[in-house]
């Protein structure tokens, strides 16, 4: 007969007893020195007469601290604190002592000589780099090609590392400058809005666990998008309608200021409603709390819509007639489509007639995005702009494969229906945000600074042990500014909002840093986990000229990453890299010369030697980038502990990943620059700007200004 | 007269425990039943484990898709249950203290990770969370075997997890 247990999530108050398997944990205390919330637990186990008493530390580690075994006591009392407690600061002493000494060895201020170092200088040209032979370079294994928490698949690594976790590397993996709540899981961007002076980020939130689960709308207030303060819960399952799920939603913005907040429910019976909210104090410029309207919900999912395939509304925008129109996604079958409701006041809405978008097996479509972009200038425009300037895209979260596709097209208004320019490029099977991990994205129109705003969930791509361990799961991407490629017409230029560059320190420069094939450049720079870097690159006229065409095909996911050499590739930089390059995450371009004489490049960044830890993802990820004539090669990345945020070509392609090592943290991370082709020397110019942290902290009364 | 009212009594309760015996024990399913669940279980790495499984289950009967999904967390719960109390006692014994507890880890994750995503994902609708979780318990349980390095206590509960959590997998994609 197996017992019966349900290990509850999250931190629980002092005391408290757990069940583990068929451990009776005696007593556990919570401990907010330590990080994260877990717990120390005495606990006591009897069989066949005997008893053995193991201290655990829940929720991070699972290994016994000091395993003891005394016969003398029997089941315990329920109250033995005082007794046990000096043993237990004893043994919280000794463990404090032990981290703290592994945190000062992974904080190692030296710098270790190296025998190929590029030392920064503005005013000169760069002395030449010494070429390394590329041994280093073995080949690599390909993760699994789908799913979550992907690890190394057949090929294993001598140096692969079982569970490496320790505090001291699950620690480091907590972003600088990303957003992310204290602790637990979140997912949807929900909401964003500018209002009364304060950015406002809403976002799904799971109180109870590192898990997706328990749905509620967590919130934060920015002045710039960088600096968050943390707020209350915005909405909790408190009614009927919303009790399983406070789930994804958009706000609208009135012409008077109103606020009106549409999101989906998922109601007791896990039907998928949508309802109503608007803040309860308008002049409150932090809009702390919300009321859901009394009427909720209002909208259900219309006859041959699924109950559980209808959620996820827009902010809406005018129609013609001077009505409010939003647009929900769904399925039919195995066909995403998007309905699209008119309503005057948000209560009661009329279905239209027909769809906006349909398109055969993508699946269900969620988070749908719709909105104006300008043809001629750079600045954004509020959804509810149209005309002859404009183009409209339109965007969804596809459920099937956990990617974010936009399509470029246009918008009849008065069929209301959406087409996109390029049939190849349609919603839901085109062009993609970002060829990493970056789901459920959502813009606003920040109409503070004239912009469309971008921000896209950040998922974790470890196992979910190191999740639990961790105690959260998951970031937001730095916001980005999205305006239409004027240059190629074809696709969306994304760029982290100007406001991050405020987190600037002192920076380091590069100039003309030559590196011949088959090399691997150090750049000498004081830090590398938290970085903004600019880096252009040319490849040399002569191997360009006489590179021989090929029919090559190269796809970053497919390909053997940074390790297989061409011509004229790969190269770019090796991000949270270590000395000995055990670990990197190269990001990098790989170009091939096509059968008509035209450059074609891929940008990939490729995580399969980012760590040695075997329960990471290790895919190359990444797409083709257009290089325009006269364009020199172009990047820039944000890192940012575990995730890593790269943008080609001023934003064209777009690839965020999260890396997760076990060396190349805190003092021994390293940033190299590389160049892995077989004929092509390349030349580089790099800006390298240390990041400050953007001290993201709950919010206190006095910072109202 | 007493001798007759206990035959009375003993034959009723005969009589309905009989009666009640079939929708306990009856594991026949109807054709409609069996040919979504046949058709679900050939679209997954290992049908046979997949047959098997659900034709254990009563609940299996008249099922939808994500009811069947459940059915399988519910397997992948109990599993790592035996799984963890396994491993509690090779921990007393002489095997590799460290590659235990970190497998103990491994299937704790998975019961307070996993499991209860995936529970409310395909409960509430929310597919994807539950193919994540499940792709994760499978990778956990292979992450515990590759550890032992070829030495392991524990292959017949990881292979089972890491069979389970796949045919979860699959049976899970109809739903995205």
């Amino acid at each position: 007969m197996i017992p019966e247990f349900e290990p509850p999530l999250g931190s629980h108050p002092i005391p408290h007893t757990l069940e583990w398997g068929s451990y009776k944990f005696c007593q556990c205390i919570t401990h907010s020195s330590l990080h994260n919330s877990h717990a120390l637990c005495l606990c006591t186990q009897v069989i066949n007469h005997n008893t053995t008493t193991i201290l655990f530390l829940t929720m991070e580690h699972h290994k016994p601290l000091l395993p003891t075994s005394s016969e003398s006591e029997g089941c315990p009392s329920p109250n033995p604190r005082t007794r046990k407690d000096k043993g237990l600061l004893l043994v919280l002493g000794g463990f404090l002592l032990l981290s703290s000494l592994v945190a000062y060895g992974g904080y190692r201020a030296s710098h270790l000589p190296h025998a190929h170092v590029a030392s920064p200088t503005s005013n000169h040209d760069q002395h030449s780099s010494k070429s390394v032979p590329s041994t280093k370079w073995h080949p690599v294994s390909r993760g699994l090609s789908s799913g979550v928490s992907e690890k190394s698949s057949t090929v294993s690594f001598a140096t692969s590392q079982p569970f490496p976790w320790d505090n001291s590397m699950l620690s480091w993996q907590r972003t600088a400058f990303h957003f992310q709540p204290d602790k637990n899981w979140m997912n949807d961007p929900n909401g964003p809005l500018y209002y009364k002076g304060w950015y406002h980020f809403f976002y799904q939130y799971n109180p109870n666990g590192a898990v997706w689960g328990d749905i509620v709308w967590g919130h934060a207030v920015s002045r710039d998008m960088i600096h968050w303060l943390h707020l209350p819960l915005a909405m909790v399952a408190d009614q009927w309608y919303d009790k399983n799920g406070v789930w994804t939603g958009s706000a609208t913005i009135l012409a008077d200021g109103q606020i009106m907040m549409l999101y989906t429910g998922s109601t007791n019976e896990s039907v998928q409603v949508q309802n109503l909210a608007y803040p309860a104090d308008p002049s409150d410029p932090l809009l702390v709390d919300w009321i859901k309207y009394p009427g909720n919900p209002v909208l259900v999912p219309p006859p041959g819509i699924g109950v559980k395939d209808f959620r996820d509304p827009t902010t809406a925008w005018l129609t013609p007639e001077g009505k409010w129109r939003i647009t929900i996604g769904s399925k039919l079958n195995k066909t995403g489509i998007a309905l699209v409701y008119d309503t005057v006041d948000f209560k009661t809405y009329e279905l239209k007639e027909g769809l906006l978008r349909a398109v055969p097996t993508t699946g269900m479509w969620e988070c749908v995005d719709f909105f104006p972009v300008s043809k001629e200038n750079v600045n954004g425009l509020d959804t509810s702009t149209n005309g002859a300037g404009v183009k409209h895209v339109m965007k969804v979260s596809l459920d099937d494969d956990r990617h974010d596709y936009y399509s470029i097209g246009t918008y009849d208004e008065n069929n209301v229906l959406f087409t996109p320019d390029d049939a190849k490029n349609d919603v839901g099977v085109g062009l993609r945000y970002d060829y990493g991990i970056f789901y459920a994205s959502k813009t606003f129109y920040d109409q503070n600074k004239a912009r469309r705003i971008l921000w896209g969930w950040i998922g974790e791509s470890d196992s979910e042990y190191a999740d639990v361990a961790k105690g959260w799961a998951s970031v937001q991407s730095i916001p980005r500014t999205v305006k239409l490629d004027t240059k190629t017409g074809s696709n969306l230029l994304q760029w982290p909002v100007a406001e991050v560059e405020s987190l600037r320190l002192r920076s380091d420069e590069f100039k003309n840093l030559k590196a011949k094939p088959g090399s691997v450049v150090s750049l000498d720079i004081e830090t590398a986990t938290q970085l903004d870097i600019v880096a252009e690159f040319e490849i040399d006229k002569e191997s360009l000229e006489k590179t021989v065409e090929s029919n090559e095909e190269y796809t970053c996911s497919t390909s053997g990453g940074a390790a297989q050499r061409g011509a004229l590739g790969p190269f770019g930089l090796l991000v949270l890299a270590d000395d000995g390059l055990s670990e990197s995450n190269p990001v990098y371009f790989y170009v091939t010369k096509g059968s008509n004489g035209n450059l074609k490049t891929s940008f990939c960044s490729d995580q399969s030697r980012s760590s040695e830890a075997n329960d990471v993802r290790k895919q190359i990820l990444g797409s083709v980038v257009p290089v325009l004539k006269g364009e020199k090669f172009s990047l820039r990345i944000l890192v940012d502990h575990s995730i890593v945020e790269s943008f080609a070509q001023g934003g064209r392609t777009c690839v965020t990943s999260r890396v997760y090592p076990t060396k190349a943290i805190y003092g021994a991370a390293r940033l190299f620059m590389f160049n892995n082709a077989t004929e092509a020397t390349v030349t580089a110019s790099l800006k390298i700007w240390q990041m400050n942290s953007a001290f993201i902290h709950p919010f206190h009364p006095d910072q109202k200004n | 007269m007493s001798n007759l009212n206990h035959i009375f009594i003993i034959c009723s309760t005969i009589v309905i425990a009989m009666s009640l015996m079939p929708t306990y024990h009856c594991r026949t399913l109807k054709p409609d039943d069996l040919k979504l669940i046949e058709k679900t279980c050939n679209n997954t790495p290992i049908p046979n484990l997949c047959l098997q499984i659900l034709k254990a289950d009563p609940r299996s009967a008249s099922a939808d898709i994500p009811h069947l999904a459940l059915i399988f967390v519910d397997v992948i719960k109990v599993k790592a249950n035996e799984a963890l109390i396994k491993i509690n006692k090779l921990l007393k014994g002489s095997g590799d203290k460290q590659v235990l507890k970190s497998c103990a880890g491994a299937y704790h994750a998975i019961l307070v990770g996993d499991v209860p995503m995936a529970t409310q994902a395909l409960q509430l609708g929310n597919p994807k969370f539950a193919e994540d979780a499940v792709a994760d318990s499978s990778l956990e349980a292979m992450d515990c075997e590759e550890d032992f390095k070829g030495k392991s206590p524990l292959t017949k509960e990881n292979t089972y997890m890491r069979d389970v959590s796949d045919v979860a997998r699959a049976v899970i994609r109809n739903l995205l």
